[in-house]
């Protein structure tokens, strides 16, 4: 580990390797065919796959009735699951945006791979709003079209906010991820001696000559889609959380419930991100381009994130008994004390107490346990989520509704496929795609760029 | 070899420093057709070759504005002009619920345009022929070589011209780069293996839409909401003993603001006891018209003088204007509209209380205007 001298910037990528050897490999798991333990991982997820499948077959062959969802907790688990598996969609646009615009050259490293999550996560998630209708053959009646009803959609329903937000988040994350991969599949084009992939290349990568007139209007694409994409990433969870807050339900109808959301999506974003790049830097020898200064640093963020997540949860409290509403204090009461006190309690100490593990150096930089944090975070996150849906729901405002809300078998095994459905596409993706970028990979290491006359610093970034 | 047509001269330097003073040099000596390839993009080039600055960011604002407004425009005509309905006392207008959606869409269409544009506009792409495809030096400069690429279009440009700047600068390789030999002068476009795939996609699209929603939409399970196992009114039914799906109404039951008559076999006591509640203002007489023409006209006729419509298929009531008609009680006349007299039935299923004593003001007033007296007149 070592002494880390802080006065000077730590190099993106250690150890300067030379460029063809970044190429080499980045498109190594492309070139070469999968192994026993890839074939493994992809039994395992397909099958996790299969099982939800079955359970959403029967669940749209016999109706929404195999789920626990009933009166008065009508959003049960599918909206747990929405809403836990757009916030992992949050830390891909956060990476490749938000911390291109603050010129963070680590992100460079991990920032495809983060993209690659958003985009299977948001897919994952947008499933859920789909069959929790019951009939998802018709939601098309979702977006606002002449219909033979001459009917059109509520504007002012958060609900609809929510399929724009969606819908419009997944295509720009998916038009920022292929720009991003347009250089790359230019290189792979460049590099492969196999014909048939070399039209998917050519096709893919549209013809892209590395020409510095082009670099131009692309950094400045690039700048804008960043640009667009940061406010698109916080307005996407403050709109989900805008599915809670417009209500009138206590415990949902509060204003800190945007940045919160925010807060928790990057915290619980960056624990996938994170759990996962574990994994990838080690099977593909990734250690000096996703190094242990960017666990590190992710590792800082969800300590942020976590503590943000830790005040909104104190701060409701304190509005919930200022606000001096009886039914508001009655529900937060209910949440930490009532039926579902183990779901609270296993949200609070693993959203705010064990990421408070993340202050000691030692552990930011340990690998099996920042493993275990971030998994734990992430069980947390999708309990915070199950808290503030199913609480607020069940003891309502009319004491002869309430009612004790558990999931079915059903509902366990379309989460279980949900899962599925995201690891498959990942391991999917880190083999038909690089899952670094390339290009950007490359503009950081030191001595790529030019010293123009100053000593051969590292002045980088994405730009 | 000179029979190709030169499309440019190469070379390739091993450092970014190398292609930024060769890309200087490149400028300064005129040359205005040339291309400097790197793998990434490498900082302070644009200034090397002296480019203005990207015009992209101008297409993000017209497209994102364009977005916003049409947004606006769209929410506007639907939620306001053309069908408005009130949802939680919301104004037609809410103009903060739809600031989300506005976003939104400008985002999505400041995104997609501003890319395109980029593509299609700025690099003309996709074309994946150009000259310098496939070529050694592409193949080095999107792996680890930096290259300038000096193109014959260029007013300056002269073979010895190039290859001395290109050896000046001490650029390696230097190649020059041909057009491609075969020039597609046939449009592929018509092909008939082309032409066959656009039909392929066209039946597989038009039959699978056709499919989906004509016939899939109404198999199992898309069509349980639609047949559900239950009794809909006018069906026979096997669980009753009755064999009807509607179920009689409880011995008793009455209908909402119809309460039965309670003068049912005792006309006198009727005659004697109702008084009419209504008094003979234009609107209860026009309610009494109404009432009269449709339900007591077919067979007393319009002016109440007996003369039915109904062709002799029914004896012809006597005339209201009888001395008998005209000298009984309002209570009497009422008392024959609800509980019927000899073949006449009974019609107070059909008129409500208040319809019932209009009537029979209706037909005070055929009396009167049938027995005026001078003093009328007046």
């Amino acid at each position: 580990m070592g002494v880390i001298d802080y006065t000077q910037e730590a190099p993106a990528i250690e150890g300067r390797p030379p460029l063809r050897e970044i190429d080499d490999l980045i498109s190594k798991p492309l070139e070469s065919k999968p192994d026993k333990k890839y074939y493994i991982a992809l039994a395992i997820t397909t099958s996790m796959l299969g099982i939800g499948g079955i359970a959403l077959a029967a669940s749209l062959y016999w109706g929404t009735g195999l789920w626990g969802n009933n009166n008065p907790v009508g959003w049960g688990l599918p909206i747990v699951n929405f809403v836990f598996w757009v916030g992992i969609g949050h830390a891909g646009t956060l990476i490749s945006a938000i911390l291109f615009l603050l010129r963070q050259r680590w992100r460079n490293g991990i920032a495809r791979f983060a993209e690659g999550m958003t985009i299977f996560a948001v897919m994952t998630a947008g499933l859920f709003p789909l069959i929790h209708v019951g009939r998802p053959w018709l939601a098309g009646y979702l977006l606002p079209y002449p219909n033979q009803h001459s009917l059109w959609v509520n504007f002012t329903s958060p609900l609809l906010w929510d399929v724009f937000a969606v819908t419009t988040y997944l295509t720009v994350s998916f038009i920022f991820w292929y720009v991003g991969l347009i250089p790359d599949f230019a290189t792979l084009r460049d590099r492969t001696t196999n014909k048939i992939k070399k039209v998917i290349y050519s096709v893919t990568s549209l013809g892209w000559r590395n020409s510095n007139r082009h670099w131009q209007h692309y950094e400045m694409v690039y700048l804008i889609l960043a640009g667009f994409a940061t406010p698109l990433v916080l307005s996407v969870h403050t709109i989900v959380s805008f599915d809670f807050a417009i209500s009138i339900m206590p415990g949902w109808h509060t204003t800190i419930f945007p940045p919160y959301f925010v807060a928790g999506a990057v915290f619980s974003g960056f624990a996938m991100v994170q759990n996962v790049l574990i994994f990838i830097r080690k099977i593909f020898n990734y250690e000096h381009i996703i190094t242990m200064d960017t666990l590190d640093k992710m590792n800082k963020i969800m300590l942020l994130t976590g503590m943000m997540v830790g005040y909104a949860y104190a701060m409701e409290f304190f509005i919930a008994w200022y606000s001096g509403v009886q039914p508001e204090q009655f529900a937060f009461i209910n949440r930490a004390f009532g039926p579902y006190a183990w779901a609270y309690w296993i949200m609070v100490s693993c959203n705010v107490l064990f990421p408070q593990l993340f202050w000691i150096k030692k552990v930011r930089r340990n690998i099996p346990i920042m493993f275990v944090v971030a998994v734990l975070i992430n069980v947390g996150m999708w309990f915070e989520r199950f808290v503030i849906t199913v609480t607020s729901l069940s003891r309502d405002y009319l004491p002869s509704s309430w009612a004790y809300y558990t999931p079915t078998i059903t509902d366990g095994a379309i989460l279980l496929g949900s899962f599925g459905l995201f690891f498959t596409m990942l391991l999917l993706f880190t083999k038909t795609l690089p899952v670094v970028s390339i290009a950007e990979v490359k503009a950081v290491v030191d001595g790529s760029q030019p010293s123009h006359g100053h000593e051969a610093s590292s002045e980088g970034g994405g730009k | 070899m000179n029979d190709k047509i030169l499309y440019g001269y190469t070379g390739i330097f091993d450092t970014p420093d190398e292609i930024i003073n060769a890309a200087e040099k490149v400028s300064d000596a005129g040359y205005k057709k040339y291309d400097i390839n790197t793998p990434y993009p490498v900082h302070g080039m644009d200034g090397a070759m002296k480019l203005p600055p990207s015009k992209l960011g101008y297409a993000a604002l017209v497209f994102g504005l364009t977005g916003t407004f049409a947004a606006l425009a769209i929410m506007y005509f639907m939620s306001v002009l053309d069908y408005p309905i009130v949802i939680g006392g919301k104004p037609f207008f809410a103009f903060p619920a739809f600031v989300p959606i506005m976003f939104e869409v400008t985002v999505l269409s400041a995104s997609i345009a501003t890319v395109v544009t980029m593509i299609a506009f700025f690099f003309k792409f996709p074309n994946i022929s150009h000259p310098l495809h496939g070529t050694n030096y592409m193949k080095k400069v999107s792996s680890d070589k930096y290259g300038v690429c000096l193109q014959s279009e260029d007013e300056k440009f002269t073979e010895d011209g190039a290859k001395e700047l290109l050896a000046s600068l001490n650029a390696k390789d230097i190649t020059p780069i041909y057009f491609p030999d075969e020039v597609h002068e046939k449009q592929t476009v018509f092909e008939p293996k082309f032409i066959s795939l656009l039909l392929f996609v066209a039946i597989i699209t038009s039959g699978g839409t056709y499919f989906a929603l004509n016939k899939l939409m109404f198999m199992l399970p898309f069509n349980w909401m639609m047949y559900q196992e239950k009794t809909v009114p006018q069906e026979s039914s096997t669980i009753f003993a009755d064999g009807f799906g509607m179920r009689p109404p409880v011995e008793g039951t009455i209908s909402r603001g119809n309460m039965p008559y309670q003068f049912k076999d005792q006309p006198e006591l009727a005659a004697m006891l109702l008084k009419n509640p209504l008094v003979p203002d234009e609107q209860t007489l026009a309610t009494g018209k109404e009432k009269y023409d449709i339900y007591c006209s077919p067979c007393h006729g319009y002016f109440g003088e007996g003369d039915s419509r109904l062709r002799g298929q029914y004896p012809n009531p006597p005339s209201l204007h009888s001395e008998k008609s005209r000298t009984s009680s309002d209570g009497s006349i009422y008392h024959v509209i609800s509980a019927g007299q000899n073949i006449m039935p009974s019609y107070s299923t059909q008129l409500t209380r208040q319809e019932r004593w209009a009537t029979v003001l209706y037909v005070r007033a055929l009396q009167r205007s049938f027995n005026a007296k001078e003093s009328d007149l007046e």
